[in-house]
């Protein structure tokens, strides 16, 4: 099996700093990846790197596309990677106003990306909105009104549809249940669980909350001043720990 | 004559105006920057159009200006005055006589021809502004045709008015590739401007000039189940009984009487002129 992203010893650096180096791993089709670190280890770089919003120093970012097999994204062209951004990619941000156009109705904000890949029938763009707003638990009658008019979980959910309306296969995420009080952290991560598995999504998920890997990545990736320190299945690195820095994250959650 | 050079502007200036003019029609509905220069009138009166004028003008040329498709008001009367002092050339109302039509906000009713060039005037010449205000990032949607964000304003439109309500500066695409502001002529004429004339656009406080060969392929954006319409007010000219014309509105009084004029005072005199009789055409004379 041809996996869906590989990632070869790919490198950010700020100036003399380093902001994540020599990551490599492979992801497959269905498979969720979780990357955990503290603040400032290098995972939004990672992230960022990956999904094209910061252009790497070194190292390949190869993308199984669906017209010509696995390709560099790092080195295709702009509007070819931007393309890859609108269809087949997702970018979940960790704030919900970074990823949503506040002045834009739900439903305009969810039609944006199918407008965008070329569809210019309203009856339809807004049939598929109404039926989004539904997948993520947001009433159909809220379709006109506008994201800042919503609550932060619901923000975060009209996020979420407006990524995954057109359908792709890889959805990167930053933080998505980051700011979000518990109960409804729970409900998100039940809905992203279900979406995931409902489309067969591969996700890879930046996160601080070891509780959220737990429950969302089968694979889990521990970073730590730029590079990657342990990575394994997410119950067996979370279980039995190997690394110093890795035992200090587990042994530093607070149990309720 | 005057002690102005021909047309006001330097001859350097009009040939960096030329020059962005050419490039402009080389690449149609593409927004070229040029070196706006100040002019005797303030941002907002046609600084823009008034350059692209002075550079395309020739001392043979007859200029035709129109403010809202008048004749007769502020801009047009200035502009007009402006370039009978600083380039003597023969000025005209009458939209077949002219060369070189400088316009405010309308296109003439009459249709055009090839040996015309018509000027507009242009006070924001970037489609997307209102949508994404970074000039980085609009230049580049332009370069990648990146164009989903124009449909989600019409989008927004149909939702909250249940038709398109945009009813002036229209969104069309240029030659099937450059997504263009029409200035800000009502929707009405956005089909108009598959013509066979010449068409410049100037902004000057915004220093583009970009340009619409004559018999390009110009059309208004829209949804394939809320297509584009071509609207005015459903109402005969009350002075020339004109039925195709685009139509203003005027207040007659505290009452609540009003009359529906043809905006291009031109047409509509020349078809008072042919004896047509609108509405109000007795008490008007």
């Amino acid at each position: 099996m041809t996996p869906l992203l590989q990632v070869k010893n790919l490198a950010k650096m700020y100036g003399a700093r380093i902001g994540c180096t020599d990551v490599s791993f492979d992801l497959y089709p269905g498979e969720v990846m979780g990357i955990v670190g503290e603040s400032g280890s290098g995972k939004s770089t990672l992230l960022n790197s990956m999904a094209g919003h910061l252009t790497p120093d070194r190292g390949e970012v190869i993308f199984d596309t669906r017209a010509d097999g696995p390709v560099d994204t790092v080195t295709m062209s702009e509007p070819a990677r931007r393309m890859l951004g609108r269809t087949d990619w997702a970018f979940v941000h960790q704030h919900a106003r970074d990823g949503l156009r506040m002045s834009v109705s739900a439903g305009g904000n969810i039609g944006e990306r199918l407008m965008a890949v070329g569809d210019r029938n309203y009856g339809n763009i807004r049939a598929r909105a109404a039926d989004w707003l539904g997948r993520v638990e947001i009433a159909e009658s809220r379709i006109d009104d506008r994201p800042s008019a919503f609550s932060g979980g619901m923000q975060q959910r009209l996020q979420i549809a407006r990524n995954l309306v057109t359908g792709p296969r890889l959805v990167f995420m930053d933080e998505p249940t980051g700011g979000l009080d518990v109960s409804v952290q729970a409900r998100l991560l039940d809905l992203l669980r279900n979406l995931v598995r409902e489309m067969g999504l591969s996700a890879i998920i930046v996160t601080h909350d070891l509780a959220v890997v737990r429950l969302l990545a089968d694979r889990l990736m521990v970073m730590k001043d730029g590079r990657v320190v342990e990575t394994g299945l997410t119950d067996q690195v979370l279980d039995d720990p190997q690394h110093a820095y890795t035992q200090l994250l587990v042994s530093s959650v607070l149990q309720v | 004559m005057s002690d102005y050079n021909f047309a006001y502007l330097d001859e350097q200036t009009k040939r960096m105006i030329r020059r962005a003019i050419l490039k402009g029609l080389a690449v149609p509905g593409y927004q070229v920057p040029f070196a706006s220069r100040e002019m005797p009138m303030p941002y907002g009166w046609g600084t823009g159009g008034v350059q692209v004028s002075a550079a395309t003008l020739t001392p043979e040329d007859t200029l035709k200006v129109i403010d809202q498709g008048a004749d007769d008001t502020t801009n047009a009367v200035s502009i007009r005055k402006f370039f009978e002092n600083t380039a003597g050339v023969a000025t005209t109302e009458e939209t077949e006589k002219a060369s070189v039509i400088q316009t405010r906000h309308r296109i003439p009713e009459a249709e055009l021809s090839e040996d015309q060039i018509l000027v507009y005037q242009v006070p924001i010449p970037e489609p997307l502004r209102f949508l994404e205000p970074r000039e980085t990032e609009t230049r580049k949607m332009h370069a990648l045709q990146e164009y989903g964000l124009m449909h989600v304003k019409l989008y927004e439109d149909i939702s909250q008015h249940g038709a398109i309500a945009t009813s002036y500066a229209y969104p069309v695409k240029v030659a099937g590739r450059y997504v263009t502001d029409p200035s800000p002529i009502p929707k009405f004429d956005n089909p108009k401007m598959n013509m066979a004339a010449i068409q410049l656009f100037g902004a000057g406080r915004e220093q583009r000039i970009y340009a619409v060969p004559p018999y390009t392929e110009v059309v208004s954006l829209d949804f394939e189940d809320f297509p584009f319409e071509a609207s005015k007010a459903d109402h005969p000219c009350d002075l020339c009984a004109a039925e195709d014309s685009y139509l203003d509105e005027v207040i007659l009084d505290d009452a609540g009487n009003r009359m529906f004029v043809c905006s291009d005072t031109d047409y509509c005199r020349s078809r008072r002129d042919a004896g047509h009789m609108g509405r109000l055409s007795e008490e008007a004379a």
